[in-house]
């Protein structure tokens, strides 16, 4: 009965776990600061020994150098050639992106197929990307692809006559005019479309009629296109050889085109993954209901399994896109001006290591948190809505 | 044969052009690549310099040391294999047992007989044959531990604690004898991937604990380099480090490109194996904490005794994913640091005066790609075997 009667005095400090929970968190922070109060003295100290700047005043200077593919001018600011490296960041991760994703899809809706052939051939592709190394696909690409097995640009390979690829890169096929005129059409009429497939779907909805919402509204962008077109003019130029270079259309790269095959394929193989495990968890009463219905089974993986599918993909697919983002400074590799060669390029010439990467980090973490919050959007908009 | 044909490739009209487009698409192809191996591949570039690709400048007079702790390192596998404490009575076939074995590793032993039939030399076959021998003799040891009494007597740990130390003290004794900065080639990816993940594991576990934890300061220290490291891409970390890691650390430690690729990896690494750990941690049901608690245990026993060990196994594959993609990574010390790794000096090799301009690079990036891929597939292949075997998701 004695241990009754000690339970009824005060527990000592050091037993009391309030007390002891933030005596330990004290001690933890006092260690996180320590060390970064360790890492930050030994800086102060290496960097007043080797006088190195370590503000952002070298933003200023000048970049001395020239972004290929860009009226940039050697004698604009380092700030100006970071923001053209993080445009060219963008570019390449909005295109991958789009293409990653279209073509895993792809890939895993064919891992799946009933046809044995091209089960087999999606598995290959999967496996064996999935399994090289990111860097191992962008130097293929570069040295064995761009660099060599594509013709120089006296003999390029012309196919229908509407694409000029040699080793200096490839050109399409391109609107001509006004780019932004082009592309407020392009965006009144996806508007048009939209607004087109609303109302049908509502009023489908109330009257029971079938909507053809998608077809409709695809006519009606058409249309508004074309009348833009008619109307103002526009017209599309096909690229050709002229001397050593390309005239007309819309020129790639080669390590822009080598930067986003290599992109492209990899994701698409971690994407194809994802899809094809989405399909998987969509349960099986889906599918059956869908051949129940006599959907066709174009109609029952489009307007049944995948909307399902890319609900519960939509999480890992986000981790992927932002991968994909971030493996875009790989591009630094290969001279593809990006953030980080831009980066890499202007810490050589002379500007202070510490502060350039840690800005280059800070935008790289913008990147993923905007995306992340995109993705994280469209996550709860396609999230089932529970009690 | 027809049926089964009808069935799986010619159901449909529309079917039946996708199977013979594909039939011929991939036909193409292969016959390409067989065209490449067996025909036009000229592949004295890799033969010539099969040893820098593999071990970089590793100095010639200590080859026979690499070369022995290959064989340890087999002997230990050998004996780990075969002393778990499996069901005796339960016996295949030998047929059987070979079968699987050919199907797990057939793929790691072509390309040993690969390596070998390259380098052509008498060393190299006795290596292999050694090799070979040296698994056979770590099964036999672990064999007599289940059969002989004596033995079955020493403690497990004890038992695992010997036979470790064989392999262990090998490398470490190659390690000091010779100068880490000569290292290169396969050798050195295989050796950052290993010493990163030993890092990066204990980190990556109290990272987790951190983020999971009840006390809001730990949780937010941990919580914050979490996020910060996911969210920056690995190659300007490691560029970063190039550049500017001495600032950081005291003057008198003067780090060398592997000591940088080491300290991003680990770092790197911890960050995204402590969401894994903590996905399993989540896994775990609260009964299992609210049972610990029950019998009167300690908050860390409940942990490291209870939660912890149920949630690792848990993420078994997604934690080997984790060290695949590290190993895949490696290739980005050599174009971040100027590191001599496998895929720098594949580059490289091409510009040597013999081979300079012949565009041999379709040589020297295949036999890259198939050490990694080789790599990386059996292990993604032997975690999904280890998950099947430890019925994860099932029990």
């Amino acid at each position: 009965m004695g241990s009754l009667s000690s339970t009824s005095s005060r527990v000592p400090l050091w037993r009391d776990v309030r007390v002891l929970r933030w005596a330990f968190q004290l001690l933890v922070l006092a260690g996180v600061f320590a060390f970064i109060f360790w890492l930050y003295n030994n800086y102060q100290v290496n960097i007043s020994k080797s006088q190195i700047q370590t503000d952002l005043t070298f933003l200023d200077n000048p970049a001395s150098f020239t972004i290929p593919g860009n009226d940039f001018d050697q004698s604009q600011p380092v700030r100006d050639a970071l923001v053209q490296g993080f445009l060219n960041t963008l570019r390449v991760a909005f295109v991958g992106i789009l293409l990653a994703t279209l073509l895993g899809t792809l890939v895993g809706i064919a891992r799946l197929s009933g046809n044995f052939l091209l089960r087999a051939v999606a598995t290959a592709y999967v496996e064996v990307v999935r399994n090289l190394p990111l860097l191992l696909l962008l130097t293929f690409m570069n040295l064995a692809v761009v660099l060599q097995a594509f013709p120089r640009i006296e003999d390029a390979w012309l196919p229908l006559d509407l694409f000029v690829i040699s080793n200096r890169g490839l050109a399409l096929p391109w609107f001509e005019g006004s780019g932004y005129i082009l592309l407020g059409v392009i965006v009144v009429a996806l508007l048009a479309m939209w607004l087109t497939v609303k109302i049908r779907n509502a009023q489908a909805d109330k009257n029971g009629k079938p909507a053809y919402g998608l077809r409709i509204g695809a006519l009606i962008a058409v249309v508004i296109i074309a009348s833009g077109w008619l109307l103002l003019g526009f017209n599309w130029t096909l690229p050709f050889v002229e001397g050593r270079g390309t005239v007309g259309g819309l020129r790639l790269d080669p390590s822009f085109f080598a930067l986003l095959v290599a992109l492209v394929v990899y994701t698409s193989s971690h994407i194809a993954e994802i899809v094809r495990g989405s399909i998987l968890a969509v349960p099986k009463g889906q599918g059956e209901a869908a051949d129940a219905i006599a959907l066709s089974s174009g109609q029952k993986m489009r307007l049944i399994i995948l909307p399902q599918a890319f609900r519960v993909a939509m999480p890992a697919l986000g981790n992927q896109y932002l991968n994909l983002i971030k493996n875009s400074s790989l591009g630094a590799t290969i001279s593809y001006f990006e953030l980080t060669q831009v980066a890499q390029i202007t810490v050589g010439n002379g500007s202070p290591a510490v502060p350039a990467f840690t800005l280059t980090l800070l935008v790289y973490l913008a990147i993923s948190l905007v995306t992340s919050l995109v993705v994280n959007y469209f996550n709860r908009k396609l999230a089932l809505v529970e009690r | 044969m027809i049926i089964w044909l009808k069935r799986n490739m010619f159901r449909s009209v529309g079917d039946s052009i996708i199977s013979v487009a594909v039939a011929a698409l991939s036909g193409w192809v292969i016959w390409q690549l067989l065209q490449f191996i067996f025909i036009t591949g000229r592949w004295e570039i890799i033969q010539v310099n099969l040893k820098l690709l593999l071990v970089g400048r590793f100095p010639e007079e200590l080859m026979w040391m690499l070369g022995a702790s290959i064989l340890a390192l087999s002997f230990w596998i050998g004996a780990v294999a075969s002393s778990s404490k499996r069901d005796l009575n339960n016996r295949t076939s030998l047929i059987k047992t070979g079968f699987g074995l050919l199907s797990r590793f057939g793929l790691i032993i072509a390309l040993g007989a690969i390596i070998i039939a390259l380098a052509g030399t008498l060393d190299a076959v006795l290596l292999g044959i050694g090799t070979v021998a040296a698994i056979a003799l770590g099964r036999l040891v672990g064999l007599a531990r289940r059969k002989i009494a004596v033995l079955a007597k020493i403690p497990w740990l004890v038992w695992q604690i010997l036979l470790v130390a064989l392999p262990l003290v090998m490398i470490i004794q190659t390690l000091l004898v010779s100068d880490l900065s000569e290292w290169g080639g396969f050798l050195i990816n295989v050796y950052i991937a290993i010493l990163s993940i030993a890092l990066a594991f204990p980190l990556g576990v109290f990272l987790a604990l951190g983020r999971r934890s009840s006390l809001p300061i730990v949780r937010l220290v941990c919580t914050s380099y979490i996020e910060l490291v996911r969210g920056a891409p690995l190659f300007v970390l490691l560029l970063l480090a190039g550049v500017a890691l001495e600032f950081f650390i005291p003057s008198e430690i003067a780090p060398g490109a592997i000591f940088r690729a080491v300290t991003v990896f680990t770092m790197f690494t911890a960050a995204y194996l402590a969401e894994i750990i903590r996905g399993g941690l989540q896994s775990i049901s609260k009964g299992q904490t609210e049972a610990g608690k029950a019998l009167g245990l300690s908050t860390v026993k409940i942990i490291f005794l209870i939660t912890l060990p149920q949630a690792l196994r848990n993420v078994i594959p997604a934690q080997i994913g984790q060290f695949i993609s590290l190993f895949k990574d490696t290739t980005l010390a050599g174009a971040a640091l100027s590191m001599l790794e496998l895929l720098k000096i594949g580059e490289a090799i091409t510009k040597q005066d013999d081979y300079l301009g012949q565009g041999l690079v379709y040589e020297s990036l295949g036999f890259v790609a198939l050490l990694f891929w080789v790599g990386s597939y059996v292990m993604s292949r032997e975690s999904q075997r280890l998950e099947r075997k430890l019925g994860v998701g099932i029990r």
